[in-house]
C-alpha cells in the first residue's frame, strides 16, 4: 500500500512539473507585455528600466527556474494590471466561484437524483422520455447560450430576476457569501442554474443507468417480496447501491465545474476567477494567466489523485495491477 | 393461398449492410428529422452567397440606415430582414449563414483532424502494446481528466487568434477521445485471429495497421466522431463568445452571439438569438443522430 502510494504521488509530481514547463513555455511565448503594460509614446529608458524589473531579458530557462524557485515559497509574482501579488488576487476571487459552483452541485444533485430515479423506476413512462430529452439538451446544447436564454427570459422579460452581478454579500468566516440573504439568492439562482445543467444531465443519466440495473436484481425482489413499500424499496435499496459511482463520479465533477465557471461567470458577469482568467487572456496579463493554469492543473491532480487511493484503498485489484 | 415465396439468404455487400442500416435507422422519427435538419443546414451553408439576400461582409452593401431594424422591416435595400438586423446593419439571417459557413467548416475540419490524429495515435498504441501503449494511454487518460474548454482555452491563448490557431486548439483538446477509443477498439481486435494471420505473413505493419486493424475498429469511432463535430462547434461558439476564438470579420455562429449580447439587455433579442437558435439546432441535430447510430451500431442491441 505505501509502494503504491508512494508511485503515485511521484506521478502526480512529474505531472504538474511538467504541465508548469508546458504553461510556462506557452505562455511566455506570446508578446512582449512591456508593450501592452506602458504607453506607445514613452522612451526606450522606461523600457528597458520595465524590461530589468521583471527579468524579462534573462534567458527564458532562468526565468522560469527563478519562477519556480518563487512558487516554491508561495509569490506567484506580480500581476501586471492590478500591481497586486497575483496569489491574493486568485484568492479573493475564490470564494465567488466556489459558492457558485457548490451550489451549482446542490441544485444539480437534487434535481438530477430524484429525476433520474423516476426514468429508471419507470424507463417506458411519458415522463421519463421527457426527462432523458431534458438531459440530451444539457448534455448538448452550449452553456453560454443557455445562460442568455435565462437572462432573457427572467431578466430582460419578466424582470423578475437580477441579469448579473453578485449583489451584496455578508462575510461568514471571513468569506463573503451570496447565499445568506434572499436577495443574494437572486443573484447566485440563475447562474447557478446555468452551471448546473451539465451536470445535472450527468447525474440523471448515472442515476438512471444505475436504478435500471438495481431494479432487476434479487435483492429488490426480496424487498418487495417482504411486503416492503415501494417508497421503501427504491429510497432505501435501490438508493443506497447505486450511491457509489454516483457519488465518485461527482467527486470527479467538482473540479470540471470549477473549470466550466469560466464560461458562466463570464456570461453572468459574475466576479470570480473565471472571469479573471478571461479578463487576463484579453489584455495579456501573463502572471495571472500561468498563476491560474497551475492552480487549477494543481486541482485536478490532487482530486485525481485523492479519488486513485480511495479507489485503491476499496480495490485491492487496481493495486496489485499498478504495482506490476 | 400460395405458397410463400422462397427467400434464399441475401449476399452481404456493402450495399446489403448500408441498406440494413438505413432501416434500423429510420425506427426513430427524431433521428430521421435531426438528419433532415443537418442536410438542409448544410445546404445553406454551402450555398449562402446564393441563398443570402445580402453579402453581409461587403461594407459597400451596409447601411447604417438600416441599424437594429427589428424582424419582419423592410430596409433600405427593398427587402424584408425576416429575423431583422444589427448594429452594422447587417441583415441577421444572412449573417446566420455565413456564420454557419465558418462553424460548419471549424467543426468538420477540428472533428477530422482530431480523428487522423486520434486514431494513428491509437492504433499505435494497441499494435505495439507494452511500454510505448503503457506510456502513449498515460497521457491520454491524463489528458481526459481536464475538461476541453480548458485545455482549448490555455492553447487559445498561447496561439492568437485566427482560424487556424483555433482549430489546432480545438484538434489538441479533442485528439484524446479518439484516441481512447481506437485504443479500446483495437486492442480488442488485436487479439483475434485473422490480425495473428496478417502478422504471420511479410506483410509491413503499417499495411496490418491500416488494411486490417484499422476498417474492423471504425464503427464506434464513426459514432464519437459525429458527436466530436458537434462539440467543436459548440467548442468554437464558447471561445468565439469568450472573445477567444474568430475576429468579427469572419464571424462564426459564437462571434454572432456575442455581438449581439449587449443589445440583449436592452430587449433587442434577435441578434443574438437567432444565431443562437442556428447553433442550438445543429448542435442538437448532430447529437441526435451521433445517438441513433451509436443504438443501430451497438451489437449488443436485440434484433
Amino acid at each position: 500500500m505505501i509502494g503504491f502510494f508512494i508511485q503515485r504521488v511521484l506521478q502526480a509530481l512529474m505531472v504538474i512539473v511538467a504541465m508548469s514547463v508546458i504553461v510556462f513555455l506557452g505562455v511566455y511565448a506570446i508578446g512582449n507585455p512591456i508593450d501592452v503594460m506602458i504607453d506607445p509614446a514613452s522612451d526606450q529608458a522606461l523600457r528597458e528600466a520595465l524590461i530589468q524589473r521583471y527579468g524579462l531579458d534573462r534567458p527564458l530557462i532562468e526565468q522560469y527556474f527563478v519562477f519556480m524557485g518563487n512558487l516554491l515559497q508561495g509569490d506567484l509574482g506580480e500581476s501586471f494590471i492590478y500591481r497586486l501579488p497575483v496569489l491574493n488576487l486568485i484568492l479573493s476571487r475564490f470564494p465567488a466561484t466556489l459558492e457558485l459552483a457548490l451550489t451549482a452541485m446542490m441544485i444539480a444533485t437534487c434535481l438530477g437524483i430524484p429525476l433520474g430515479l423516476w426514468a429508471g423506476y419507470k424507463p417506458d413512462s411519458l415522463s421519463a422520455k421527457v426527462i432523458m430529452a431534458v438531459s440530451v439538451l444539457g448534455f448538448s446544447v452550449p452553456t453560454f447560450w443557455v445562460g442568455l436564454l435565462l437572462i432573457m427570459t427572467f431578466a430582460v422579460e419578466l424582470g423578475w430576476l437580477p441579469s448579473g452581478g453578485r449583489g451584496p454579500v455578508t462575510e461568514v468566516l471571513g468569506m463573503p457569501l451570496s447565499i445568506t440573504t434572499l436577495e443574494g439568492w437572486s443573484y447566485i439562482i440563475l447562474p447557478a442554474f446555468n452551471l448546473a445543467l451539465f451536470k445535472l444531465g450527468l447525474l440523471i443519466r448515472l442515476t438512471r443507468a444505475g436504478t435500471i440495473e438495481v431494479m432487476s436484481s434479487d435483492y429488490v425482489r426480496f424487498a418487495r417480496a417482504q411486503g416492503l413499500s415501494e417508497g421503501k424499496v427504491v429510497g432505501l435499496h435501490v438508493l443506497k447501491n447505486i450511491s457509489i459511482p454516483i457519488v465518485t463520479v461527482f467527486g470527479l465533477e467538482l473540479g470540471s465545474t470549477l473549470a466550466f465557471a469560466v464560461v458562466t461567470e463570464t456570461v453572468f458577469n459574475w466576479p470570480g476567477m473565471g472571469k479573471l482568467i478571461i479578463d487576463s487572456i484579453t489584455v495579456l496579463d501573463r502572471p495571472v494567466m500561468v498563476a491560474y493554469l497551475i492552480l487549477v492543473v494543481f486541482l485536478f491532480v490532487v482530486i485525481n489523485l485523492v479519488v486513485d487511493l480511495i479507489y485503491g484503498q476499496l480495490d485491492p485489484r487496481i493495486r496489485v495491477k499498478a504495482a506490476s | 393461398m400460395s405458397s410463400a415465396p422462397v427467400i434464399t439468404a441475401p449476399v452481404e455487400t456493402r450495399w446489403v449492410r448500408l441498406g440494413n442500416f438505413w432501416s434500423d435507422f429510420k425506427q426513430n422519427p427524431a433521428a430521421v428529422a435531426a438528419l433532415i435538419v443537418i442536410v438542409s443546414v448544410v445546404l445553406m451553408a454551402v450555398l449562402a452567397p446564393l441563398v443570402a439576400p445580402q453579402d453581409p461582409y461587403n461594407q459597400e452593401t451596409l447601411d447604417l440606415f438600416d441599424a437594429r431594424l427589428e424582424p419582419g422591416e423592410v430596409g433600405s435595400g427593398g427587402y424584408v430582414h425576416w429575423l431583422g438586423t444589427d448594429a452594422a446593419g447587417r441583415d441577421v439571417f444572412s449573417a446566420i449563414l455565413y456564420g454557419l459557413r465558418t462553424s460548419l467548416i471549424v467543426g468538420v475540419m477540428a472533428g477530422t483532424l482530431a480523428l487522423v490524429l486520434g486514431a494513428t495515435v491509437g492504433l499505435v498504441a494497441a499494435y505495439y502494446g507494452g511500454r510505448v501503449e503503457a506510456v502513449i494511454m498515460r497521457v491520454i487518460d491524463l489528458q481526459l481528466s481536464l475538461p476541453a474548454i480548458l485545455l482549448a482555452l490555455v492553447l487559445v491563448a498561447m496561439l492568437g487568434q485566427g482560424l487556424p490557431q483555433l482549430v489546432t486548439a480545438l484538434v489538441a483538446a479533442q485528439y484524446a477521445y479518439f484516441a481512447r477509443t481506437t485504443h479500446g477498439a483495437a486492442s480488442a481486435e488485436r487479439r483475434k485471429d485473422y490480425i495473428e494471420a496478417a502478422l504471420s505473413t511479410p506483410l509491413p505493419a503499417r499495411q496490418v495497421l491500416f488494411r486490417h486493424l484499422l476498417p474492423n475498429a471504425l464503427p464506434p469511432l464513426i459514432v464519437v466522431a459525429t458527436v466530436q463535430v458537434a462539440n467543436s462547434i459548440a467548442l468554437e461558439a464558447t471561445l468565439s463568445f469568450l472573445g477567444l476564438g474568430l475576429p468579427l470579420t469572419q464571424p462564426s455562429l459564437g462571434s454572432l452571439i456575442s455581438n449581439g449580447f449587449q443589445f440583449l439587455l436592452s430587449g433587442r433579442y434577435w441578434i443574438s438569438i437567432y444565431p443562437g437558435i442556428a447553433l442550438m439546432l445543429t448542435v442538437v441535430a448532430i447529437n441526435l443522430v451521433g445517438d441513433q447510430v451509436r443504438h443501430v451500431l451497438n451489437p449488443r442491441r436485440s434484433r
